[in-house]
């Protein structure tokens, strides 16, 4: 049996795809097909490698703690009293899973979706996988902020390299965008530095921050987790961003980077906040609850489909905020789920729309129509997605929406029940998606004559399937272990707001 | 003065009188050789800046600063600190100029010696503890860089970049030293202890005419260092100059007039810290803000990298405005970092030619790179992002230390004034990056890599820095607050 209390099992986790780039980096060779096959074999062998070691990590971890587990802590800047603090509870450790689940699929599709510099693709997904990772063990506020700012880097060449027709456009402003949130982020963790001495981030949630420095401070974090979650009106980098990544971006972008935002809010916001995030608390169920109607309304009217499934991630991730900041049992164990369950759903999503993408070259919905005749595996497996996105009971979906609506009606039944209409409207459009694409008249000759989906493609989507399936039917898997911290979250949480103000600020 | 003390100070200062003697030497060498002077003396020059760079690290006994000539000279920490920067730079430029000069009608081996009486005067700035000797290493590095920069006589932008040079650094020598007669006029004294005594004995309602001097006096200074709003000679200098030349003005200079302002407001008007904090205040505001709107627009990349540089004076003033040894390290790291970034972005592009080996000058000239030279496209898109303050590249933690001190300082819309340029600075040097790697090379594109193995000493090193650095940032930081501390 590995010992996990003395393996160091986040940093191989996390620098192992990093190894593995470098690795393929110095691949060298005449023959560029093989090459290419190396990188990408050797690409899709470390990150399959990683993804098992990240199982490992999830059985081994206690789900009955809700402390921080894997700890590893060693002196990283010394005059500065900064450490490299790696640590997972049940808030992240699921997070680490999907950035390790989703990474291998993306590479083992590269070939379909990718033509020129695959070498160069598999390695900037290694390397954004490195990040991703980091990002979710990372107990150091600069740790965790190196992480989550340098994903900007391979996140920027995916799109800008591989990208569709806008794609330096989609590129510039994804990386403007979200640096800008970043940044005043970076200040307020200075800021948090100076105040308290510290950027570990277990101590941090443990010193309390007086009541006038929160709001500023929950508000330079917001800029940061809003941008990258993102929450309505600040989404609009996403549609752009998402239409011209290429499949592989996309699906990581939906799949994980979008769940850093949801992260950093229960690991900063409300831990290290709380007075602040009460306060705020009521606008931000108000942009939620905007973002989830708004965006569903958006994405109606959509004919592209990679955009569809663009703002349907803003209205779900509308879900993920109205969870948080209801701040209760369902509304963050919701919001947990809802991320865990998009991160598969829309990730699987981004894929089938990749999969009759590289046969068809568009994305116009109106091109497609009735090709459930030549792709009925296709259409099965789409439709799964496509419900589970709707949030039909069985799929995990269901189970993230229906936590999130019950903890946000315990907070107001109205904003409760104007988010429950986003259900109707995403099952709306979703269907009206599945529709016009798989069924529908055969009015396009290429369109139904598309091959069905091949044993790569398989490979890659029925595994989702069966998770999306089985965290519909047993979300107490993910739920047991995501509890305690959940629960520690929110005695702390409550602790310190029925603190008397004055006697915060005195410390 | 004894001739016994004279020697001493002399062995004190022999990194310096090391210099000299080689610069002269070195010329004699290269009259005496005549053809092909140019690698040889470039060689030498490389192992005489490795010598001084020894003799200084050596020079460093005890905390204790030495000060010596009577008064005249500093030998301290920070010296050590800034002079090794320093001859980092001069090393850094002589290599490019080989590379860059090899083969052209100007690879004329005074390149080399404009460049050790260049560091030289940069290293007596760097040591001065008087007005006078400030004026002098002053007036020796910038006569230096006046021919360096119409060092390509031949063409017409050179000269015309020496000449406005030249003219501009005059009149900023004149304001500079009008500055220094106000404070001498005033104080009896040039000397920067005795200034600051002076101050201290002095009322607080007699010292105004102290302030015009140290305002005359900054402003020379600022000129030097290439603060808005003193900074309209970079950009064309940075274009017209020999691309070697530019890179050695965007490297050492900046270090010696980065010390010189330290030391005259920190060792001479430390008393003053409120009346200069505002002009600093203003300097490090204005640099930041034009350094990153201004470069927006930019076509030719060394006009860009000009308004680079004075968006990054700008990052390094905001050390000195927080005015104490925190923010002073933050400041020399920052530089640190910069001049390592400087180097290594300027080995990177002077590795691009085109058929008669003239080196690229403007953006588009970049399209296409990561195809014909995948590995030199990567190591000047992590300069860029390092450049831009992303982590985990090395530029990231200089605007880590330098946001920290502005902070802890108290001046937080510096702080967010400061981020917010440096997301607009982004987006130019992410435009070389999307040049490189989205953009198609035109059909009437003939430039190509053309690497040489010298450039190799600076670009590997500078590589393996910025993505490492990161990893081990102690060191740099542990020697920064040393050196800083040693002013106090």
């Amino acid at each position: 049996m590995l010992d996990v209390t003395q393996f160091p099992i986040l940093s191989f986790l996390t620098f192992l795809p990093l190894l593995g780039a470098l690795f393929i980096l110095v691949i060298r060779g005449d023959d560029q097909d093989r090459v290419r096959r190396n990188a990408v074999n050797v690409g899709a062998f470390v990150s399959f490698s990683v993804f098992i070691l990240s199982l490992v990590m999830l059985f081994q971890f206690d789900g009955s703690s809700a402390d921080f587990q894997f700890v590893e802590q060693s002196v990283w800047f010394a005059e500065l009293g900064l450490s490299y603090h790696m640590g997972v509870d049940g808030i992240s450790v699921f997070f680490v899973v999907l950035s390790t689940l989703l990474t291998p699929i993306c590479i083992l599709l590269c070939k379909q979706s990718v033509t020129t510099r695959i070498r160069e693709y598999v390695v900037a997904l290694l390397i954004l996988e490195t990040l991703m990772i980091g990002t979710f063990c990372a107990l150091d506020g600069i740790l965790f902020y190196v992480f989550f700012e340098g994903v900007l880097i391979p996140m920027f060449i995916l799109i800008g390299v591989w990208g569709g027709p806008r794609r330096v456009y989609a590129a510039f402003k994804f990386f403007l965008y979200t640096l800008l949130g970043s940044v005043l982020m970076l200040l307020a963790l200075i800021y948090l530095f100076i105040v308290t001495g510290t950027t570990d981030i277990p101590t941090l949630m443990a010193s309390p921050i007086a009541a006038s420095a929160q709001y500023w401070l929950f508000l330079a974090f917001f800029a940061s987790f809003a941008v990258k979650m993102p929450m309505w009106p600040v989404h609009t980098w996403l549609p752009d961003a998402h239409v011209e990544a290429p499949t592989g971006g996309s699906v990581i972008l939906a799949g994980v980077l979008l769940k850093m935002g949801g992260y950093g809010f229960l690991r900063f916001s409300l831990p290290m906040f709380p007075e602040a995030a009460a306060y705020f608390a009521p606008y931000i169920f108000g942009l939620s609850v905007i973002a989830i109607i708004y965006t569903s309304l958006v994405a109606l009217v959509q004919d592209d489909m990679k955009k569809m499934i663009a703002y349907s991630s803003v209205a779900h991730m509308g879900y993920v905020t109205l969870g948080i900041f209801s701040v209760n049992t369902h509304g963050l164990e919701g919001a947990i789920f809802q991320m865990i369950s998009h991160g598969l759903i829309s990730g699987a999503l981004f894929l089938c729309v990749g999969v009759v993408y590289d046969r068809l070259h568009t994305r116009d919905i109106k091109r497609y129509g009735g090709i459930v005749k030549n792709m009925p595996v296709y259409a099965t497996l789409f439709m799964i997605f496509m419900l589970g996105s709707v949030g039909l009971p069985g799929t995990s979906g269901f189970v993230g929406e229906i936590l999130v609506l019950l903890g946000a009606f315990q907070v107001d039944t109205i904003m409760g029940t104007l988010a429950a209409t986003g259900l109707v409207l995403g099952a709306t459009y979703m269907l009206w998606l599945y529709r016009q694409v798989v069924f529908g008249p055969a009015e396009h000759k290429d369109a139904s004559a598309m091959k069905d989906v091949n044993w790569y493609e398989k490979i890659a989507l029925v595994p989702l399937v069966l998770m999306v399936l089985w965290l519909g039917i047993q979300p107490n898997f993910v739920l047991d272990r995501v509890g305690p911290s959940v629960e520690k979250l929110l005695n702390e949480y409550y602790m310190s707001i029925s603190l008397p103000t004055d006697e915060l600020t005195r410390l | 003065m004894t001739e016994m003390s004279l020697i001493a100070d002399l062995y004190i200062a022999r990194a310096d009188v090391f210099l000299a003697l080689a610069a002269l030497a070195l010329l004699v060498i290269g009259v005496a050789i005549k053809k092909q002077a140019m690698p040889i003396v470039a060689g030498l020059g490389v192992g005489a800046l490795v010598a001084v760079m020894t003799m200084v690290l050596q020079q460093d006994n005890g905390d204790q600063p030495v000060t010596l000539l009577g008064d005249m000279l500093i030998y301290d920490r920070f010296g050590v600190f800034m002079k090794c920067l320093v001859g980092l730079g001069g090393i850094a430029a002589i290599i490019m100029g080989a590379r860059d000069l090899y083969g052209h009608v100007i690879a004329r081996f005074e390149y080399v010696i404009l460049v050790l009486l260049a560091t030289l005067g940069m290293n007596l700035m760097i040591s001065s503890n008087n007005m006078l000797t400030l004026y002098v290493g002053l007036e020796l590095q910038s006569l230096a860089l006046y021919i360096l920069a119409a060092f390509n006589r031949n063409s017409l932008v050179s000269s015309e970049a020496g000449l406005k040079y030249f003219i501009l650094g005059a009149l900023s020598s004149g304001i500079l030293l009008f500055g220094i007669s106000l404070v001498y006029g005033f104080s009896g004294t040039t000397s920067f202890p005795l200034i600051a005594q002076t101050l201290a004995e002095q009322g607080v309602e007699n010292i105004m005419p102290m302030v015009v001097g140290l305002v005359f006096v900054m402003v020379g200074l600022a000129f030097k260092i290439s603060a808005v709003p003193f900074h309209m000679w970079t950009p064309d200098v940075y274009q017209g100059s020999p691309s070697c030349v530019t890179a050695f003005f965007a490297m050492a200079p900046k270090v010696a007039a980065l010390a010189l302002f330290i030391r005259v407001l920190f060792s001479a008007f430390g008393g003053l810290y409120d009346d200069w904090v505002q002009i600093l205040y203003a300097l490090s505001l204005a640099s930041m803000v034009v350094g990153a709107v201004a470069g927006l627009v930019q076509t030719n990349i060394y006009r860009l990298l000009a308004y680079s540089s004075i968006g990054h004076m700008g990052y390094i003033l905001l050390g000195l405005i927080a005015g104490n040894v925190e923010g002073m390290s933050a400041s020399l790291i920052y530089i640190s970092i910069y001049l390592v970034m400087t180097a290594g972005t300027f080995a990177m592009i002077l590795a691009v030619r085109n058929k008669e080996n003239i080196a690229a000058v403007n953006l588009s000239d970049f399209a296409g790179l990561s195809r014909k030279s995948p590995i030199l496209a990567y190591g000047l898109a992590v300069m860029m992002f390092s450049m831009a303050g992303i982590p985990p590249m090395a530029g990231f933690m200089g605007k880590l230390f330098v946001f920290k001190a502005i902070l802890s300082a108290g001046h937080i819309t510096l702080a967010v004034i400061g981020v917010i340029t440096s997301v607009v600075a982004a987006y130019y040097y992410l435009r070389l990056i999307k040049i490189m790697f989205f953009d198609q090379p035109s059909s009437a594109d003939h430039y190509q890599v053309r690497e040489s193995y010298v450039l190799r000493w600076i670009t590997v090193p500078a590589f393996v820095f910025v993505i490492a650095y990161i990893a081990m940032p102690d060191r740099l930081v542990y020697e920064a607050i040393q050196a800083a501390a040693s002013l106090y």
